[in-house]
């Protein structure tokens, strides 16, 4: 067997493990009950299609060590290969759930599974079905690479938007029906699925508009940076009033339930963007964040609970505020200071301590006088004195949304971003370029705690009731993976990350179950394709070019010669 | 070349009187390991002053502690007659010492302006509040910083499609002069250059050294380098120090050092005949 058939066959494998293991957890099971196409294909049938693409794509990526030289047939054929065996280990999956009785080692490898991967044919015929297909999807995926790099972000991206879309029908589908569109609902979507011409429509929109961006986008951004200052600034306040406006209808368009989950999304977003200026700003690994969320909603809930234990006289949330935001840079700076000198994993290690510290401490007997211990602290007031509905709790939400994203942005692009960014790249060289890494490294624990506390104040008045169990270790890991995949250092990349990963699986119900799961493989193929996150923080441009009178070319050859380099004229 | 510059001539004695800088006895010992050892050394206000010696000799240890990296374990450094001993890395670039790195230490994820930019961290004022508040006063003292550093990307020679290039993506020799350029943002008086042309070849470091000097002439400033490359010390300095085994084995003018005699044994002799 030549190489590249040896590492296609190999990929495969690994595809095929991939896909056994989303069948025997059962995923595929589970997923079933979700058309993706109605009356098509299901969410369930789906799974191993995608792992078949994605194991194709990868095989289609020739390497250099291989025996070949790279061409576009033996790309295919190599995808081809890796997707024929993964459809090949299902086969067998399914030769042996029938013939063999395995579910008492693996649960969901009933006949039931068996019969969806063979599209409810025979073993015979199903497996054809199941190699074949496996072959033209892994050639599929194989192709991305063979084709220029517009049509390939268009069909995948399109692909990805299509299937969200599909899987959102539960909101989207809320979403229409409050607006009154019952028509659109109805076009689009059956039986929790797309529609086939809604599928069709969906793909054919989303792929134009991701082609003419992908062609065209650049030449946009050229003319509109070829605008006078002034014109270009208009435009973008345009853009922002368009979005705050949109976001401020958001509770209305989507209604009451969801309106619930966008609030939970919101409290994410802020926790994102506090852990953001720790983490992706000064580089400061911090795994216990979850203790300053606590502490917010804690000392919201001591000051204004009437059920509080301690502390009698009750503030509104807004006269609590204040109180919050001090005792979070005090906890920040508590925090911050031991860990000084500590870098990379030790600090990552210390601080996850901290976060764990702090809920037992709000848990225990000793501190039950304040927090009331396990009983938690009941009949927390809502921020705004109406009933707490989710639709006007969401504005307080939006609003502290709203300052933490302006204020971030405003840190980053600042003297106050650099020495931060300075110090994530070498401490010791920011330190000998005169930063002063601890007031900077104090300052970043400080301002992000002050983030972390308000998003717990939030959450402590949005549900009412808080348990040092909401507090976990999982709260920190969420906040950490939204920044992750949204992109580190980018603001609009924590939003996106929030909603992918906390709004998605509130849609979702489905997902419940295989939360950790679905993250894990989400982050691990993350950082092996794109470790900078789907929106990495990009350079600046705008600003940078106000007072650009000389010309580049003038320029360099000034340069050239005042050190002596032969001047190259252009 | 186009190099209109005369070398001034060295006036030691006027120098001596007018010191930037001055090493009074320094000794540094890591456990029983003595790196230097009663070290005594002046830098002439405007001059260009070598430190040179065989690896190991204890010349990157003395630039350390002139830049407050490391504490002298006794003795005295005073720069403008102020001791600067005991004082962190960032109240020295305050005062007026930057330095380069011998193996290039850039921000490498950061574009090449932010790398000016934040090495004149010390010369801007803006706080943590003004900057979350963008103040009309943050937002001028931003835009200023901003020209400034690119006049310094000029001075050293870098092209301005650069500015918006991560410093790691760039070629090896104009990481050099970015690294110059990130030094020379704090205004420096005394700039401390840790083999600046490491790794260059022979055209790159003619550039480098009539950089250098150029530098220095417009920018008053007074210049110490570590430097291996004997045609770039003896064509640039105008005084040398010669380290070994942690001490002072001679210092002069280059033509008292090329004919020392301890020095060509020491030193000079053995790289002679390597080469």
């Amino acid at each position: 067997m030549q190489p590249w058939m040896k590492r296609a066959a190999f990929l495969g494998l690994l595809g095929g493990f991939g896909a056994l293991h989303v069948s025997l957890v059962g995923m595929v099971g589970t997923f079933q009950a979700r058309d993706f196409i109605s009356g098509i294909v299901t969410v369930g049938s789906v799974l191993p299609m995608l792992i078949a693409i994605l194991v194709g794509w990868r095989a289609g990526i020739l390497q250099r060590d291989t025996d070949v030289a790279p061409t576009p047939s033996r790309a295919l054929a190599s995808g081809a290969v890796a997707g024929a065996v993964v459809g090949l280990v299902l086969a067998l999956l399914c030769v042996i759930i029938l013939n063999v009785d395995v579910d008492w080692i693996f649960v969901n490898a009933r006949p039931q599974l068996a019969e969806i991967l063979l599209f409810g044919q025979g073993i015979g015929v199903g497996s054809i079905i199941l190699i074949v297909g496996g072959a033209l999807l892994g050639a599929a995926g194989a192709a991305l690479n063979v084709v220029s790099g517009p049509v390939a972000r268009t069909v995948t991206i399109a692909a990805i938007v299509t299937l969200l879309v599909s899987l959102m029908e539960p909101f989207l589908g809320a979403v229409f029906r409050n607006l009154s569109l019952n028509v659109v609902d109805d076009f689009l979507y059956d039986r929790g699925g797309l529609t086939p011409i809604g599928f069709v429509l969906v793909y054919a929109l989303v792929a134009a508009g991701v082609y003419a961006w992908a062609t065209r986008g650049d030449r946009a951004r050229a003319r509109v940076e070829a605008m006078p200052p002034d014109r270009q600034r208009n435009l973008k306040l345009g853009a922002y009033g368009v979005i705050v406006v949109l976001l401020l209808l958001l509770p209305l368009i989507v209604g009451q339930r969801l309106s619930e989950v966008v609030g939970t999304v919101g409290i994410y977003v802020l926790l994102g963007l506090g852990l953001n200026i720790v983490v992706g700003f000064a580089g400061l690994l911090d795994l216990g964040y979850v203790a300053f969320y606590a502490v917010g909603a804690y000392v919201t809930a001591v000051l204004t609970s009437p059920a509080s234990p301690a502390f009698s006289p009750e503030l509104p949330f807004w006269g609590a505020l204040p109180f919050v935001i001090v005792a979070a840079a005090m906890v920040g700076l508590f925090v911050g200071a031991p860990v000084l000198r500590l870098r990379g994993d030790y600090l990552a290690i210390v601080t996850l301590g901290f976060g764990e510290i702090a809920r037992e401490i709000f848990k225990s007997q000793w501190a039950q006088p304040v927090t009331g211990g396990a009983q938690g602290i009941l009949s927390i007031p809502p921020p705004l004195p109406f009933d707490r509905d989710p639709q006007s709790i969401y504005y307080p939400i939006l609003f502290f949304c709203i300052l933490a994203a302006i204020g971030a942005s405003s840190l980053a692009a600042s003297r106050v971003g650099r020495a931060w960014n300075a110090m994530r790249e070498d401490e010791s060289v920011a330190e000998a370029t005169g930063v002063n890494t601890t007031y900077y490294k104090l300052l970043a624990f400080g301002l992000g705690a002050a983030f972390g506390c308000v998003s717990g104040a939030l959450f402590a008045a949005k549900i009412g009731v808080i348990f040092a169990d909401s507090f976990n270790i999982l709260v920190s890991i969420n906040a950490l993976a939204l920044i992750i995949l949204g992109g580190m250092g980018n603001i609009f990349g924590v939003v996106l990350g929030a909603l992918v990963l906390v709004g998605l699986p509130e849609f979702l119900r489905e997902f419940a179950e295989y939360r950790l799961l679905i993250y894990g493989a989400v982050l691990v193929i993350m950082m092996i394709l794109r470790p900078e996150g789907l929106l990495p923080s990009r350079v600046r441009r705008a600003e940078l070019h106000e007072d650009e009178g000389e010309d580049d070319a003038q320029y360099a050859a000034e340069a050239g010669e005042e050190t002596g380099k032969p001047v190259v004229t252009t | 070349m186009t190099d209109t510059m005369t070398d001034t001539a060295a006036a030691p004695a006027a120098a001596e009187a007018d010191a930037i800088l001055r090493a009074d006895k320094v000794t540094m010992r890591f456990g029983g390991l003595v790196a230097n050892k009663d070290v005594d050394f002046i830098i002439p206000r405007g001059g260009i002053v070598s430190l040179i010696g065989p690896n190991g000799a204890g010349k990157t240890t003395f630039f350390n502690q002139l830049t407050g990296m490391l504490e002298p374990t006794s003795g005295d450094i005073r720069f403008e007659d102020q001791s600067i001993v005991g004082l962190t890395p960032h109240d020295i670039v305050e005062l007026g010492i930057a330095r380069t790195f011998q193996n290039i230490r850039l921000f490498g994820a950061m574009t090449v302006i932010a790398n000016v930019m934040t090495g004149a961290h010390t010369r801007m004022k803006a706080s943590w509040w003004a900057s979350l508040l963008k103040l009309p006063a943050v937002r001028e003292e931003e835009a200023a910083i901003r020209k400034r550093a690119r006049e310094l990307l000029r001075l050293v020679g870098l092209p301005r499609r650069y500015e918006e290039d991560w410093a790691k993506n760039l070629p090896y020799g104009d990481q050099r002069r970015l690294e110059l350029a990130r030094a020379l943002a704090s205004n420096p008086k005394l700039l401390l250059l840790d083999e600046p042309t490491a790794g260059m070849n022979p055209g790159e470091t003619a550039q480098m050294t009539a950089l250098v000097k150029r530098l220095r002439d417009e920018l008053d400033l007074t210049v110490l380098l570590i430097e291996h490359d004997m045609k770039v010390v003896m064509g640039i300095s105008e005084r040398i120090t010669v380290l070994d085994y942690g001490e002072v084995l001679a210092e002069g003018s280059p033509e008292q050092i090329r004919t020392n005699p301890r020095v060509v044994e020491a030193y000079l002799g053995k790289q002679a005949t390597q080469q």
